[in-house]
């Protein structure tokens, strides 16, 4: 170091005094060594040069495209370089010189004048969370041409009777049970008693599927929900049993075993079905494989799970029991649950994942509670709450308009519409006399299905747009049976 | 009290590189949020240089960045660092989107000789308030980051530097058919940092 620094220092001052002579030794020639490139370019003499810099000159007209720092810097190296040169004597041929200066030039005539190394740290960072969809996406949104943006509804009537009442006799007023779900082939299921109907929605043909405990002994139906194909229905069955069953061929295909009490709650997330019992265990079941089940969670919920819904992107269930838990647990990962949440104060039944933003779940607690919560799960933070004042049964959001439906107990056994997320009623929806039990959205997500204590099964036009342009084309006929019915006006038909 | 407002006018090589990679990290930290990275939820709020900006709290993008930015402000110090480069690309195709570039011009005499500089703090913080308001205001000119993204840091150094062991040689990711802004840049009168962006601009191509 210490013999270093002295023999450095004078060379690079020398060389740094040089340079600054050069410098200045160039800075009249300057106009001069730029003329002279010019002139070197075109054969003919320039007579004089205009001094106005934007005109350019004739034979340069533009020299907008030209890096004049560039070229200044070029130049200057090239005096800098005779000048040295006729100091050191260099032992380079003159055209050496020149092919090593072209050679240099060709190569460093990048944006980086200068060589360098590209270090990328060898640990990336993290991926965003799986289904992260980009928060800016509402800016872009917003301002968007009025011809591309829908237009805006300003009044959108909702009517406050019910367009059709159906009777549901024996349906069984437990609040822990989900006996009622709407497939994507709209073809309602509901569960009365021991017996599975399929009620279809575009014909009105009704038509008994199963009926539990034909072998001698009790049982009944505890919870039905429709695989995304529409034709497969999973049946969660009092005796622990869970059937899967083609709906098309009325035929049973498999039985999925693994809980030792009633399985009240079933959820599907693509093959994958989820299934929560009295015996506060959840079991993933992967419908195809030989070894159904992929996953057992347990030791989260102590009492009987009644709540059980996958994110709309599969990748969290939320589950909900009587122990007035909320679980909300990552797809890839069951030994425990992402966010444990005790903020209800009774059991979590109602649940509802946000179709309009990711991450987003309204769950509604029983009768000690009444509230309607609302949470990020990505936090497990509590975004909202509000107290109905009543038990909450289920809960249902539109597919289309910012709003949320609930469906209540004692004492109204109303719905209620909310607008999210300032939680402002906008309509109340009267008509049962019992509990309303169990919510199902139809396909087209305009109608909301209802099946109550009172043994009926009423369907509400709640979110419906009046437009028939907005009806997707597979639910046309549903449509079309539709318009019959309002023609032959409120129409009671009796299941069975 | 009087020495210590003396004190503030010098900047030294150290203090420096202590302001430019306390930048790195803000800025850093500000697009991953501006630009929609990373979810919402992960960030929060802390008041830096007289603003409020916002820092994104997963435990694995902090460690990435303490890792990456000790080593950044190491070659700070040795002047060997000659632009950082902030690459967004899409996790699907893995293509480069976005490309956010901080140019460095070391002072070549504060790093051999260790001479000091004068400029007082509060004009270092206001240049640097200019370049996160307009990192704030880019989301108004570009495009809207459609797919879930990644990003990654380059440093561009010296070519007689040294290669840790826990970096890697990458190439530059460039993108093609791109559109550039120039941004304001700093200056501690050591370290100049020049801000610019580069994004995927399909349309002027066609």
């Amino acid at each position: 170091m210490a013999c270093k620094t002295p023999v450095k220092t004078p060379l690079g001052q020398a060389c740094r005094e040089r340079r600054a002579a050069n410098c200045q030794e160039y800075q009249s020639p300057r106009p001069v060594a730029l003329f002279r490139s010019a002139k070197k370019s075109t054969p003919c003499k320039t007579p004089s040069r205009i001094r106005s810099p934007g005109k350019g000159d004739r034979f340069i007209p533009s020299r907008r495209a030209m890096d004049l720092d560039v070229a200044h810097f070029t130049l200057m190296q090239e005096s800098a370089k005779e000048n040295a040169g006729s100091h050191a004597s260099d032992c380079l041929s003159p055209t050496k010189e020149e092919y090593k200066r072209q050679l240099a030039g060709s190569l460093l005539r990048t944006d980086e004048s200068e060589q360098c190394r590209i270090l990328a740290f060898k640990h990336k960072a993290p991926a965003p969370p799986e289904g992260h969809v980009n928060p800016m996406r509402v800016l872009y949104s917003q301002n968007m041409d009025p011809a591309v943006r829908p237009a805006k509804k300003a009044f959108r009537h909702i009517p406050s009777a019910p367009e059709r009442i159906l009777d549901a006799p024996e349906l069984v007023d437990d609040y822990y049970l989900n006996l009622l779900d709407w497939s994507a082939r709209n073809t309602l299921a509901i569960a009365l008693g021991s017996t599975v109907y399929l009620w279809n929605a575009a014909s009105g043909t009704i038509q008994e599927l199963m009926e539990a405990g034909n072998e001698g002994g009790e049982d009944y139906v505890t919870s039905v929900a429709w695989a995304g194909d529409g034709k497969h229905l999973a049946v969660g069955l009092g005796s622990s049993e869970v059937q899967l069953w083609d709906c098309e061929a009325n035929k049973q295909i498999r039985s999925l075993r693994g809980h030792s009490a009633r399985v009240g709650a079933l959820s599907w997330s693509g093959p994958t079905l989820s299934s929560g019992g009295r015996d506060s265990l959840i079991l993933n079941h992967d419908v195809r494989l030989r070894e159904h089940i992929t996953a057992r969670m347990t030791g989260a919920h102590e009492q009987e799970i009644c709540g059980l819904k996958w994110s709309p992107s599969g990748a969290q269930l939320a589950s909900g029991g009587n122990d007035n838990l909320l679980h909300v647990w990552d797809a890839a990962q069951s030994a425990a649950p992402l966010h444990r949440i005790d903020q209800h104060q009774a059991a979590v039944k109602a649940l509802a994942w946000c179709p309009f933003q990711a991450n987003l779940l309204a769950s509604g607690g029983g009768t000690a509670d009444r509230c309607i919560k609302f949470w990020n799960t990505n936090t497990g933070a509590c975004v909202n709450s509000i107290d109905t004042h009543s038990q909450v049964c289920a809960l249902q959001w539109s597919p289309t308009e910012r709003e949320l439906l609930s469906s209540h107990g004692f004492s109204q056994n109303q719905l209620c519409l909310w607008k999210y997320p300032s939680m402002a009623k906008v309509a109340e929806l009267t008509g049962h006399t019992a509990r309303v039990l169990h919510l199902a959205l139809s396909p087209d997500g305009t109608t909301v299905a209802s099946a109550a204590a009172d043994e009926t099964l009423r369907f509400w036009k709640v979110f419906g747009g009046n437009d028939a342009a907005s009806v997707p084309a597979g639910t046309r006929g549903k449509a079309a049976a539709k318009a019959q019915d309002s023609r032959s006006g409120l129409r009671s038909i009796n299941i069975r | 009290m009087a020495t210590a407002g003396a004190t503030r006018e010098t900047i030294t090589l150290k203090g420096s590189t202590a302001i430019v990679t306390e930048f790195f990290g803000y800025a850093v930290d500000s697009i991953l949020y501006q630009r929609g990275i990373y979810p919402e939820e992960n960030f929060t709020r802390v008041k830096k240089y007289g603003l409020s900006m916002l820092v994104c709290t997963d435990e694995r993008v902090r460690d990435y960045l303490k890792q990456v930015l000790s080593q950044i402000s190491e070659w700070l110090l040795t002047g060997k660092l000659q632009k950082l480069v902030l690459v967004v690309a899409s996790v699907a195709t893995k293509e480069v989107l976005e490309r956010w570039a901080f140019n460095i011009e070391t002072d070549k005499e504060s790093v051999q000789t260790g001479t000091t500089r004068e400029k007082s703090d509060k004009e270092i913080m206001s240049e640097i308030q200019a370049i996160v308001r307009q990192i704030t205001a880019s989301i108004t000119f570009l495009p809207l980051l459609d797919e879930t993204c990644t990003f990654d840091l380059l440093a561009y150094t010296a070519a007689d530097s040294a290669v840790p062991s826990t970096w890697e040689e990458s190439d530059a990711r460039l993108i093609n058919k791109s559109a550039e802004v120039k941004l304001r840049s700093f200056s501690t009168k050591v370290h100049q940092v020049d801000a610019m962006v580069a994004y995927k601009n399909d349309d002027e191509g066609d």
